[in-house]
């Protein structure tokens, strides 16, 4: 008998709870004019969390001490004696067992294995049966305590409504805790780089070569983790190039939309436009790389300018650019519609014509929100992987020239993960401190961009 | 004999199938206050609109008839929107400085118009425009500092010395003290008395106390009709009409 059935098991009995404490609870009148607090689907609600919570709660730990508590009657059975000592052979082994007991293999490659197998159904169905009781007895004292509770001037309502706000702070911290757990385990390894590499080389170096000695008589793969290279063809991608393209035509977009479209064409406009957002960035980057990339290098070659390369910054540039126009036109539409109708009156009543109100009223008052917006984009454009990992090239090149290649932090951090390297080598742990960089830039790009929305949105309000 | 500065003739407005104005024919005196007074929603506000055609910025807002200024139709094809509202200034029911200093709220429409061709000319236009709509001496310390600083009736009559400084003919006040306090209300009524005769003065107000302190012409509007016009003193004490007269006594509005 699996856990789930037990699991199964504890929640029909909350339903059996439940429906006994609502029977129960619609036989209660209201005294005098006194109103009844809790309507009998509360008491039931509160009957039911009693029964299933600790219950549940209960499995879901027991699901994390049974096994260890089998593999501990395993290594005590007499059996046992010819296992290897502890380390990765007796694992190996245990897991062998565990895989026969429950029929995921058929014929054992360990004789110890073929002994034990028994032993381990045994442990596992005991250990089974007694977390069934345990949970069993736990919803049976729950549900005896909430039954002694459940009187006419119970107060089960609010109980059942802190239950409700206890799941949702639970839900919420969920995310939070994640977000932590992410940040702390990027700092760990990267403090293991910073170890082996130190952060002046990292972050003021110019010179990017991170192939490290496999062997000790390698030669030629010294390794070289100056990150500036990156940083800057990141930069150069995604907050320069990238931009060039997006902020025009997305605020340019946004002002057509909000200004000059008729509603009609803008209820269709919108979407589509949004729909730019919705396309996946791998398509982005087969387009980047087998369309636009080309036409660049020949048109480069055909003008005569030197260095150009097939994977060139200005086509990831030119591409992250188009995905990253819905983001400036949605928060530029935004801002500009924030803008009070009596505004654009004034200017108007005044005999500016309509460009020139949007240039020298609209804008300037929705500036803060276009700026929030493009903070937001640059934020997704350097943290942007699949169009430069496609178009953008791995040669770590320090350089103006649009159309030679570049290569950009997300780029070198995919590199260094698919690699062969052992896992605790500065090469691969040099992709954790370029992902610990690029969270802190992006985090501090998104507070700023955030702050700079709000204060606009009070000016307004 | 007051000459004419607009003319209307048989005047309906709709906004989609709905009319808010019903055959309206009015003349607008040069040198006197013309008042409007009716009840919320007699479309007094609408008429007012229709006069420098901020309409046209009101999606399906539909304008017939005829209306002139100095003899030409504001509605004709060869009228262009940008200068007629250069001629036919506005001012709002809130006041709606822009997010700019004192100084480039004023110099704004002289701006784009080329009414000022350097800085000393253009310092001149905004002392001027500041100095008549009674605000130079509260503001001529901080004329850097934000529009939207002031206070309500300040801003109000910043918004004044802005439709000013274009050298317009005609000002439409739509209900211009509606958000203001008492004293600033009085100031701004003081400054309309003293533009009267230089601009002519439309106003809409919902206050007839008002109306019948700044005005010398009132126009009575109920329910999109134009139902009494003539002499502000006739209009508060001997109406012809009896919806009029039930209106300023108090029965209904």
């Amino acid at each position: 008998m699996p856990l789930s059935m037990i699991a199964v098991i504890v929640l029909a009995l909350g339903a059996i709870a439940f429906a006994a404490a609502r029977s129960k609870a619609r036989l209660f009148k209201p005294v005098g004019t006194e109103r009844l607090h809790s309507r009998p689907n509360y008491h039931a609600a509160h009957m039911l969390l009693w029964v299933v919570v600790p219950a549940l709660i209960f499995v879901a730990m027991w699901s994390f001490v049974a096994p260890r508590l089998i593999n501990q009657s395993i290594l005590t059975s007499p059996a046992a004696s010819e296992l290897p000592p502890p380390g990765i052979e007796r694992d190996a082994v245990l897991n062998e067992i565990r895989d026969l007991a429950t029929g995921k293999l058929e014929v054992s490659f360990n004789p110890a294995a073929e002994q034990l197998a028994p032993v381990y159904r045994d442990a596992r169905d005991h250990y089974t049966i007694l977390g069934g009781i345990a949970a069993a007895l736990l919803a049976y004292a729950g549900g005896g305590y909430a039954w002694t509770r459940l009187r006419r001037e119970f107060r089960a309502r609010n109980r059942v409504e802190r239950a409700v706000m206890v799941v949702l702070v639970a839900a919420s911290l969920i995310a939070i805790f994640t977000t932590f757990g992410i940040v702390i385990s990027l700092l760990f390894e990267s403090l293991l780089f910073f170890q082996k590499v130190s952060p002046a080389e990292f972050f003021f170096s110019l010179e990017w070569s991170p192939q490290t000695a496999m062997r000790a008589d390698q030669v030629g793969s010294s390794g070289a983790f100056g990150a500036v290279p990156l940083f800057w063809g990141t930069i150069f991608i995604g907050a320069i190039i990238a931009m060039i393209v997006a902020i025009p035509l997305g605020l340019m977009s946004a002002i057509y939309l909000t200004q000059y479209a008729r509603p009609r064409f803008r209820a269709w406009m919108k979407p589509l436009l949004e729909m730019l957002a919705g396309v996946p960035t791998v398509v982005y980057g087969y387009f980047a790389a087998l369309t636009v990339a080309p036409a660049i290098r020949d048109a480069a070659t055909w003008a005569g300018i030197p260095g150009a390369s097939s994977e060139s910054a200005l086509a990831a540039g030119v591409v992250m650019g188009v995905m990253i126009i819905p983001f400036v036109s949605s928060m530029a539409d935004d801002s500009l519609a924030a803008v009070p109708q009596a505004m654009k009156d004034g200017s108007l009543a005044l005999g500016a014509t309509p460009s020139e109100t949007i240039r020298r009223v609209l804008v300037p008052a929705a500036l803060p929100g276009v700026v929030g917006g493009v903070l937001l984009a640059v934020s997704r454009a350097i943290g942007e992987t699949m169009i430069v990992v496609m178009a953008a090239g791995m040669a770590a090149n320090l350089t103006l020239n649009p159309f030679a290649t570049v290569t950009t932090v997300t780029t070198q951090i995919v590199a260094l993960l698919t690699g062969d390297q052992e896992f605790d080598s500065a090469k691969t742990l040099a992709a954790f401190a370029l992902g610990l960089t690029l969270l802190i830039v992006t985090l501090i790009l998104n507070i700023i961009a955030l702050r700079v929305v709000k204060k606009y949105r009070e000016a307004y309000e | 004999m007051a000459s004419h500065k607009m003319s209307a003739r048989d005047v309906n407005v709709f906004y989609g199938e709905k009319q808010a104005i019903r055959n309206v024919s009015i003349d607008v005196d040069k040198e006197n206050v013309t008042a409007f007074i009716g009840p919320s929603g007699c479309g007094k506000s609408t008429f007012l609109r229709t006069l420098n055609r901020m309409n046209d910025t009101v999606v399906g807002c539909r304008t017939e008839g005829r209306i002139e200024l100095d003899g030409e139709d504001i509605y004709a094809s060869e009228m262009d929107v940008v200068l007629l509202r250069a001629r036919v200034g506005m001012v709002f029911q809130k006041p709606n400085p822009f997010p700019k200093s004192i100084y480039e709220n004023i110099a704004y429409g002289p701006r784009i118009h080329g009414l000022a061709e350097n800085k000393s000319a253009m310092d001149h236009v905004v002392e001027t425009s500041l100095h008549r709509a009674g605000l130079w001496n509260e503001v001529k310390d901080r004329l850097q500092e934000s529009g939207t600083a002031l206070s309500g009736g300040q801003q109000q009559r910043l918004c004044i010395a802005r439709a000013i400084a274009v050298d317009p003919e005609v000002i439409l006040m739509d209900e211009p003290c509606s958000a203001l306090d008492p004293i600033a209300t009085a100031k701004i009524e003081e400054l309309i008395t003293e533009l009267r005769g230089r601009f002519a003065i439309v106003i809409v107000t919902h206050n007839m106390q008002q109306a019948a302190r700044v005005s010398q012409r009132t126009a009575f509007f109920h329910l999109g009709e134009l139902v009494e016009y003539g002499a502000t003193a006739d209009i508060f004490t001997n109406p012809t009409q009896t919806r009029t007269q039930d209106y300023i006594t108090g029965r209904y509005g």
